[in-house]
């Protein structure tokens, strides 16, 4: 079936036209819509995308990083202010996806995908929504928690810069290298104060039906120092609150005991 | 449902075509220019075999909307030849028996001329990274590996 496709020049209009039309889709780069356009998806007949320039811009200010929703993961890995996130960028796809993909698809692609959406999770990230009636601010654990049901056009991601560059830990485990989907992926944001956490915030990839918030190893890990004692508690609870899935890469059960051995590495800082 | 006119660069010549709505880049490519040089395999951005450059930049055919590619320049491995002579990356894939079935090979070929193009003195690291995104079920990569490593050390001597 033909695909109607409408073009705006601004974010606003594109989305209004999102709003007006329940079988309208939003396109970015391309990975998931065309994928299911390409697989015969007829949940849709109306695809709506923006030439919008700040759709796709980077400002990284001194603390607060925005990245607009069309910004790709190689525009992430070629800036230089933001030497944190090119292990999370590069751990998307292969260098073509690279250049396609982007930070707003990724908060929609469906489990084992999103590992860029569990980096920004641990780094607390805002989302600024287009809706047809004006620009709002969502926190990501809670749009994630509606993803499914938001007719809204996010228009850029917003985060605080860690507070320094080993503050912010990523780790993505593949059956194949260098380019493989997720087994699990994990983030996390941890800020040290005197020697103990403050602010611990870690994430998982693939461990539910969206990102999600490890909430009980924050809570582990909260005042506690980065030693034997602290690490042992967290990955303790490191499965608790997870809902992964079988599928062709791993049962539920394995990424469920995998989740442990992976979550004391990345504390211990080891490969 | 009328169609949609698109422009571009193909290969360094001004292109025009009429596409349906939603069609991709590659069905442009491969029906309305008549550039059967990429492929389709999997239409889902997992294989490979569709890659082509938009820009300069490495980017698959298959999950990019046609009309996006308006006023911008495409190329595949259709425009890598000279006339007669082959782009030193063909030769090199030949003369390191780097295609097998073939299918693969002009998705390879433009993945490889993405990383050349920007890293002229690729490690085999680098080039394993680069062709991560392109399946070829056939060689084993190694042959590949090499054709590519190869290409670069003659362009480095030429």
């Amino acid at each position: 079936m033909p695909i109607t496709v409408k073009t705006f020049a601004s974010l606003g209009e594109a989305a209004s036209a999102l709003a007006a039309d329940r079988g309208a889709r939003f396109l970015a780069g391309g990975t998931l819509v065309m994928r299911a356009i390409n697989e015969g998806d007829t949940s849709f007949s109306t695809v709506v995308r923006s030439t919008d320039r700040g759709f796709a811009e980077i400002r990284p200010a001194s603390a607060r990083v925005t990245l607009g929703a069309g910004v790709t993961m190689a525009q992430i890995m070629a800036n230089r202010e933001l030497a944190f996130l090119h292990p999370v960028a590069r751990a998307v796809g292969g260098p073509a996806i690279r250049n396609m993909a982007t930070v707003g698809g990724n908060l929609f692609a469906p489990s084992p995908y999103g590992d860029f959406t569990a980096a920004l999770l641990a780094l607390d990230a805002t989302l600024s929504m287009q809706g047809s009636y004006g620009g709002r601010e969502t926190p990501l654990e809670e749009f994630l928690a509606n993803r499914e049901r938001n007719n809204g056009l996010v228009s850029s991601v917003t985060f605080n810069r860690p507070a320094t560059p080993e503050a912010f830990r990523f780790r993505k485990v593949a059956r194949v290298k260098p380019k493989g989907i997720s087994v699990l992926s994990i983030a996390a944001h941890l800020p040290m104060n005197g020697g103990r956490i403050a602010g611990a915030r870690v994430a998982y990839g693939a461990m539910a039906p969206t990102p999600i918030r490890a909430k009980s190893v924050e809570r582990a890990l909260e005042g506690r120092a980065l030693d034997e004692a602290g690490t042992a508690a967290a990955v303790a609870v490191a499965a608790e609150g997870t809902s992964p899935a079988t599928d062709a890469l791993a049962s539920a059960w394995y990424r469920r005991e995998m989740i442990a051995v992976h979550l004391k590495r990345l504390l211990a800082g080891t490969a | 449902m009328s169609k949609t006119p698109v422009q571009f660069r193909h290969n360094g010549f001004d292109v025009a075509v009429f596409v349906d709505g939603g069609a991709s880049l590659l069905t442009a490519l491969r029906d309305g220019v008549g550039d059967t040089s990429p492929k389709f395999g999997c239409g889902q951005g997992t294989c490979g075999v569709c890659s082509v450059l938009i820009d300069g930049e490495l980017h698959l055919s298959c999950i990019t909307l046609a009309e996006t590619v308006g006023g911008r320049s495409v190329e595949t491995a259709d425009g890598l030849k000279a006339g007669a002579a082959l782009h030193p990356l063909q030769t090199a894939f030949m003369e390191n028996f780097a295609a097998q079935c073939g299918f693969c090979t002009p998705g390879m070929l433009m993945a490889a001329k993405a990383l050349l193009d920007r890293n002229p003195a690729p490690t085999r690291a680098d080039v394993i990274e680069a062709i991560s995104g392109n399946i070829c079920r056939c060689t084993g990569y190694e042959p590949i590996i090499n054709a590519i490593l190869a290409a670069a050390g003659n362009r480095q001597r030429a």
